[in-house]
Parts: C-alpha cells; sequence; structure tokens
C-alpha cells in the first residue's frame, strides 16, 4: 500500500514530510492543484520563448537571435504551451472539478492519478533539457514533419520523442481515469443528462484523448525506428512516404485541436448561466453538438494537408466535412448568446473573460472556415494567416477558458476572494493585447508572410512590430494575474458563502468554501430542481 | 460496491483496450496508405510494370505536351538528367526519350530510378514499353549512360489533362541489395550506353 497523506509519520522533518505529502498525494483537489501549478510554470516557460520568438520578429534582419535557436524557440513554444500548458490546466480542473460537480468522493483511480501527474514534470525536463544539448533543441516546428525530425533532426529529437511518449501515457492514463469516474462515481440520480456541460464536454475530450494520443505515440515511434532502426516508414529511399507521417500526425492532430477547446467550451457553459442568472440555452443541443464535433474530428484531418498534395475528390471531401464542424460549433455560440439575451447580466471577470472567449473564439472560428476553403488555403497555408487563426481559437479559446475558470472557481477552492478590480484590469489588458498581437498577423499574413522564418520582408514590418508590441503586453498580463492569484491565496477577502456567485447553480456550490479536503464522502442527493445540468427539464 | 468496483474495472480494461488499439492503428495506416495510393493511383505512383509496345490500333489526333525531370535522392552521387524537357507527343503514339546520368563518385555506384507522374490523375495513363526504371543501373567511376524510355499515353486520358510531366528520382541502392547478375557498364562508356532491358 502507497502510504496515504494522512498517515505519514508526524516526527519527519516538515520539508520531508512536505514533499513527501504531494509527491504520495491521491486527493484529487490536491492533484488538481499540482497540475494547474505545471501548466502556469510551462506557461511562463512557453511564453517567455514566445517573447523571444516576437523580440526577433520585432524588425525584420537578424537582431538577436541565429536562425536554428529562432526555430527552436518556435519548435518548444508550440510543443509546451500544447502538451505543456493547456492540456495539463485543463486536467487539473477536470481532477478539481469532475468529481465536485457530480458528486463523487474522489477520482475513480487516485493512485493513477498521482502516476499521470508525476510523470509529467519527467516528460518535460526530457524536453526542456534539450535545449543544453550539442546540435541544440528540436527546431522542426511542433508539428515534426518528416524528413526534417528524421533524417535532419538534431541527436536532441530522441529526447523529445521519448518526452512525448511520457506526455502521451500521462494523458492517455488520465483520459481513462476522467472516463471511468464520470461513468461510475456519479451521485445517485445524477443522470448523463444532468451532467453540468462542464462534465459532458470533458468526458468527450477523454475519447478524444484515449483515440488521438495512442496515434501521436505511433507516430514517434515509427520516427525513432527510422532513425534508429533501419525501418523506412517516412524515408522515400527505403520505400516509405514522408507525406504518410503528416497523415498519421494530423489523424492525432486534428482531435488534438478540440482536445485544447471542447473543456474550455464546457467552461464558458458554466459560467455564462449562473452571470447572466438563466439556465443554460439548450442543453441537449449543447451536448449533441460536443459529440458531433468530436465525431468529425477525426475525419477532417486532410486539411492540414491540401498543398502537400492531394486528389480532388479528397481535397473536396475534407473541405465539406471540416465546414460541416461549423454547424455544431455555430449551436453552441448561438446557445450561448441565446443563454445571455434577456439574462439579468453581471460582467464579474469570470463573466468578462467567458464573454471574451465566446466573442474572439468565433473570430479565430471564421478564419479556419477561410482555411478551410481548399483554393484559398493553397494561398494562406504556411503564412502567418495560420499563425493567427490557431492563436485566436487557442488564447482567446482554451487560455481565456482557462482563465474565466480559475476566477470564477477560485473562491471555491480556496475560501478567498481575488481582487475584482485587479480582475478586470488583467482582463481588459489581455484582450487588447490578444487582438494587437495576433490580429495584425491576419494581414501579414494575406500579404504572404510565411510562418516559422527568422526574417521577413520589410514590407511586413509595421504588422510584425506591432505583434510585438502587443506580445510584450500579453506577457506582462500574465505576471498580472500571477499576482492576482498569489494575492487572493495569501490575503483574499474571506468568502463564508457556499453559493459564491448569486446565480451559480451546481454540487460544487453546495460545499462550504473552501471545499474540504474530502467532500461527497456520502453522497449527495439530487433533486430535480437542485442539480444544474437538469436545465433542460422544460 | 464489489458491483461497483467491477463496472470501473471493466471500464478501465475496455478503455486500455481502445487505447492499445489505436497504437496499433497507427501502423496500420502504413500498409492502407500504400493501398489506398495503389488503388486509386494517386501520389503519381505509375505501374513498375513493361507494357507491350504498342497495343493501340490507332493513334488519336489529340496532342497533349510532356514534361521530363529528373532529381537524384540525397546521398546519390550521380549527375542525372533528362536530354530533352519536354515534347509534344500524339495520344497512343509510341514515343522515346533519353535520360542522361553520370557517376561522379570514385567507385562503382548502383542507382534505381522510381517514377512518378503529375498530375496523379494522369499515372495510370502513362504506359511504359521499356524503362531505366525497370531495372537497377550500375555505373563505374566516372562512367556515363544514356537511357531510354518509350512510352505512350493512353488516348483514354481525361479531356481536361493537357499537361503531363514524368519525373523520376534516382535513388542509390545500398551494396547490400545491388543486383549482380547484370553485366557492369565500363568506365568511360560510349554514348549510346549499354541499356540492360
Amino acid at each position: 500500500m502507497i502510504a496515504h497523506a494522512d498517515t505519514i509519520p508526524k516526527q519527519r522533518h516538515p520539508l520531508i514530510a512536505f514533499l513527501l505529502r504531494w509527491l504520495l498525494t491521491t486527493n484529487h483537489k490536491e492533484i488538481g492543484t499540482l497540475y494547474l501549478c505545471l501548466a502556469f510554470l510551462l506557461f511562463f516557460i512557453g511564453g517567455a520563448m514566445a517573447m523571444v520568438v516576437r523580440l526577433e520578429l520585432f524588425q525584420p534582419g537578424l537582431q538577436f537571435t541565429q536562425p536554428d535557436f529562432y526555430n527552436q524557440m518556435v519548435t518548444l513554444h508550440g510543443l509546451i504551451m500544447v502538451f505543456g500548458a493547456v492540456m495539463p490546466a485543463f486536467v487539473g480542473l477536470a481532477n478539481w472539478l469532475v468529481p465536485l460537480m457530480i458528486g463523487a468522493p474522489d477520482m475513480a483511480l487516485p493512485r493513477l492519478n498521482n502516476f499521470s501527474f508525476w510523470i509529467l514534470p519527467f516528460a518535460f525536463i526530457l524536453l526542456l533539457s534539450s535545449m543544453f544539448m550539442e546540435g541544440g533543441a528540436p527546431n522542426f516546428g511542433w508539428t515534426f514533419y518528416a524528413p526534417l525530425s528524421t533524417t535532419y533532426g538534431p541527436p536532441s529529437t530522441d529526447y523529445f520523442i521519448l518526452g512525448v511518449h511520457l506526455m502521451g501515457v500521462s494523458s492517455v492514463l488520465g483520459a481513462i481515469n476522467v472516463m471511468v469516474t464520470i461513468l461510475n462515481m456519479r451521485a445517485p440520480g445524477m443522470t448523463l443528462f444532468r451532467m453540468p456541460l462542464f462534465v459532458w464536454t470533458w468526458l468527450i475530450t477523454a475519447f478524444l484523448l484515449i483515440m488521438a494520443m495512442p496515434v501521436l505515440a505511433g507516430a514517434v515511434t515509427m520516427m525513432l525506428t527510422d532513425r534508429h532502426f533501419g525501418t523506412s516508414f517516412f524515408e522515400a529511399s527505403g520505400g516509405g512516404d514522408p507525406v504518410l507521417f503528416q497523415h498519421v500526425f494530423w489523424f492525432f492532430g486534428h482531435p488534438e485541436v478540440y482536445i485544447m477547446i471542447l473543456p474550455g467550451f464546457g467552461i464558458a457553459s458554466q459560467i455564462i448561466p449562473t452571470f447572466a442568472r438563466k439556465k443554460l440555452f439548450g442543453y441537449h443541443s449543447m451536448v449533441i453538438a460536443t459529440i458531433a464535433i468530436a465525431l468529425l474530428s477525426f475525419i477532417v484531418w486532410g486539411h492540414h494537408m491540401f498543398a502537400a498534395g492531394m486528389p480532388l475528390a479528397a481535397e473536396l471531401f475534407f473541405m465539406y466535412a471540416t465546414m460541416l464542424i461549423a454547424v455544431p460549433t455555430g449551436v453552441k455560440v448561438f446557445n450561448w448568446v441565446a443563454t445571455m439575451w434577456r439574462g439579468s447580466m453581471t460582467f464579474e471577470t469570470p463573466m468578462l473573460f467567458a464573454v471574451g472567449f465566446v466573442i474572439m473564439f468565433t473570430i479565430g472560428g471564421f478564419s479556419g472556415l477561410m482555411l478551410a476553403l481548399v483554393p484559398a488555403d493553397f494561398q494562406y497555408h504556411d503564412t502567418f494567416f495560420v499563425v493567427a487563426h490557431f492563436h485566436y481559437v487557442l488564447y482567446p479559446g482554451a487560455i481565456f477558458g482557462t482563465m474565466a475558470a480559475v476566477y470564477y472557481w477560485l473562491p471555491k477552492w480556496s475560501g478567498r476572494m481575488y481582487d475584482e478590480r485587479l480582475g478586470k484590469i488583467h482582463f481588459w489588458t489581455a484582450t487588447i493585447a490578444v487582438n494587437l498581437t495576433f490580429f495584425p498577423m491576419h494581414f501579414s499574413g494575406l500579404a504572404g508572410m510565411p510562418r516559422r522564418i527568422v526574417d521577413y520582408s520589410i514590407a511586413f514590418a509595421d504588422f510584425n512590430m506591432l505583434s510585438s508590441i502587443g506580445a510584450g503586453l500579453l506577457g506582462l498580463t500574465q505576471i498580472l494575474f500571477l499576482y492576482i492569484v498569489v494575492k487572493a491565496l495569501t490575503s483574499g477577502e474571506k468568502v463564508t458563502d457556499a453559493q459564491v456567485w448569486e446565480g451559480a447553480e451546481g454540487l460544487e456550490w453546495t460545499l462550504p468554501s473552501p471545499a474540504p479536503l474530502h467532500s461527497f464522502e456520502t453522497p449527495p442527493v439530487i433533486e430535480p430542481d437542485d442539480a444544474h445540468a437538469a436545465a433542460d427539464r422544460a | 460496491m464489489s458491483k461497483s468496483t467491477n463496472s470501473k474495472r471493466r471500464h478501465v480494461a475496455v478503455l486500455l483496450l481502445v487505447a492499445t488499439g489505436m497504437f496499433g492503428f497507427a501502423f496500420a495506416l502504413v500498409p492502407l496508405y500504400e493501398i489506398f495510393c495503389e488503388i486509386t493511383g494517386i501520389n503519381g505512383r505509375t505501374s513498375g510494370e513493361a507494357v507491350s509496345a504498342a497495343p493501340m490500333a490507332e493513334v488519336s489526333d489529340r496532342e497533349v505536351t510532356i514534361q521530363f525531370a529528373a532529381q537524384v535522392n540525397r546521398g546519390m552521387p550521380w549527375e542525372f538528367r533528362p536530354t530533352e524537357n519536354q515534347m509534344r507527343v500524339r495520344l497512343g503514339e509510341v514515343n522515346r526519350t533519353e535520360y542522361y546520368a553520370r557517376n561522379r563518385a570514385s567507385g562503382r555506384v548502383t542507382g534505381q530510378a522510381v517514377p512518378s507522374v503529375a498530375p496523379s490523375a494522369a499515372a495510370p495513363y502513362l504506359h511504359k514499353v521499356e524503362c531505366f526504371c525497370f531495372t537497377q543501373q550500375h555505373l563505374q567511376a566516372d562512367a556515363d549512360i544514356d537511357m531510354p524510355v518509350l512510352f505512350y499515353v493512353d488516348p483514354e486520358l481525361p479531356e481536361d489533362i493537357g499537361t503531363l510531366s514524368l519525373s523520376y528520382t534516382m535513388f542509390r541502392v545500398p551494396e547490400t541489395e545491388v543486383v549482380v547478375s547484370e553485366p557492369v557498364t565500363d568506365s568511360h562508356a560510349d554514348h549510346e550506353g549499354h541499356y540492360q532491358p
């Protein structure tokens, strides 16, 4: 038996006891906190790399970095933000919130939960250590296309491969845990269609993770054997095909896109009804739209590869399938707006972030539609327009979603309120900075500025200077966010109300604030009227 | 409680199985991709088989342009290029062109050319009667060779295709995979070449 945190003998040195407590914890709230802290740390590291990139692009020409180092920064920024910041942050939120929302005492598999978390620091030490190796860190972009990563990859690529394997194992185990928890641990009366939307979106995200991450593991395994064991999966001279790599990668890669946004959809669906003081509009259609998006995500990977060479029939298929995703996504946006319609809205910080999420995510969705058009994509492919598109869905999508969640549930987690004035300043500066950073990229991209290249034509100088100024401001807002969270945790006003927010509904708001370490050890009774997810009753 | 534990175990087992299955699926994509490309002729893959010469009863009046391209793969020390860049051909008519190769290495190097046709929709309609790509080519140090291709374009070629390109990539064949039964081209071979069909 692994020692439970409570049974560790008291006479140990306090530091050892502290470390063992966090190393051995099987409590979903503590593991959730660990995930969120790791995600925040890696968010700063990945952000620092983005700062290097934007600093270099402040002016045309080579100022601060050499091309190879620039490529390493672009690559690691992408990998760390995707696998180190967004995904662990969402798993952390799932750990904290899923058991509270369904009335479960803990995750279904607490020790596996501990294991999935503690793999991650080692995965990122492997990945980040590659920066200090001879030949430098991986420099082939986060998509690690063969042959850049196989034939021409630096020696540290093998550390990257091992790191990705560990992240994949962690994600799959974490996803299995979430899924088993949701399917088996719901309090009596909590039927599937009474679950809060956040739980629903995470159930579907977990399904995507279990389906997609092993394919990524397969891709990096093939890379590894191509590099060292004489196989030729992606090596043309051995009968393989580098384009095959792109198919395998994007078969993982597109579901991955939705892994990074569906929990954000869930968060917005929790927060908007609270501050509009209305039930969520169209609960069932929200669930079905999420399922539709998840299923469609497996048949659209080809839209990343229009320019790689594809028969016309396949291009048409992928184009129409991709555009079809706009329908369930549109249903969601419609439902959020309809929830706000004639609501008694107030704009506390979580609501600001949630509304910002809806508006700016939709902008990213529209540029996604433009990219889905085959003839247009040939113009946009590999330009900064693509960079603008996916940063609009990831920053105001995944990151704003996570920040909204932290502001919304922090009083429940810690029992202390954040500084509302600073929170609002954070939202508005972040919104201005995001748009200043990423909106000009649409224009430089449409004008033909290629992505992933250290230097650029002076024709794009003004747009890039604006982007870099915005990026600097965006970096500063993260420090403000850190300050707000630390201030709330150390000296924030104590929250006494269990409900915290006037319009908040759901099981987590029936617990005292802060939520006790062990909650729902006897399952709560769900009255149809109590469950927030019964929004659809009528 | 035990019922719930069993249910959890069953779910974990099923989900682990799905994850393992998807890992296997990544590898299954490799043959699936090959088969898909072969059936549909996409990827510009042409048949590796020779067809008998001039099976066409009639030569069509329709003309198309065919462009020739050549490249050497990484680590291949040959100079390799088409002798003509493009020609106008009538559909169904057997034409001949030559590719020139010279070994710039200081020892014998064996090469294998792999053809590719663009647009890929045209690939099934380009028939090769004779091609240096059907066999390995051996060149001694500094030897050169002109290698013929005899081909015709099927009159069934879709109407919207007016230009085809035939591209060869010359790969270096590892010494362990060289087919040694064929005669080796001498150094400074005459420009007619010792083409071995």
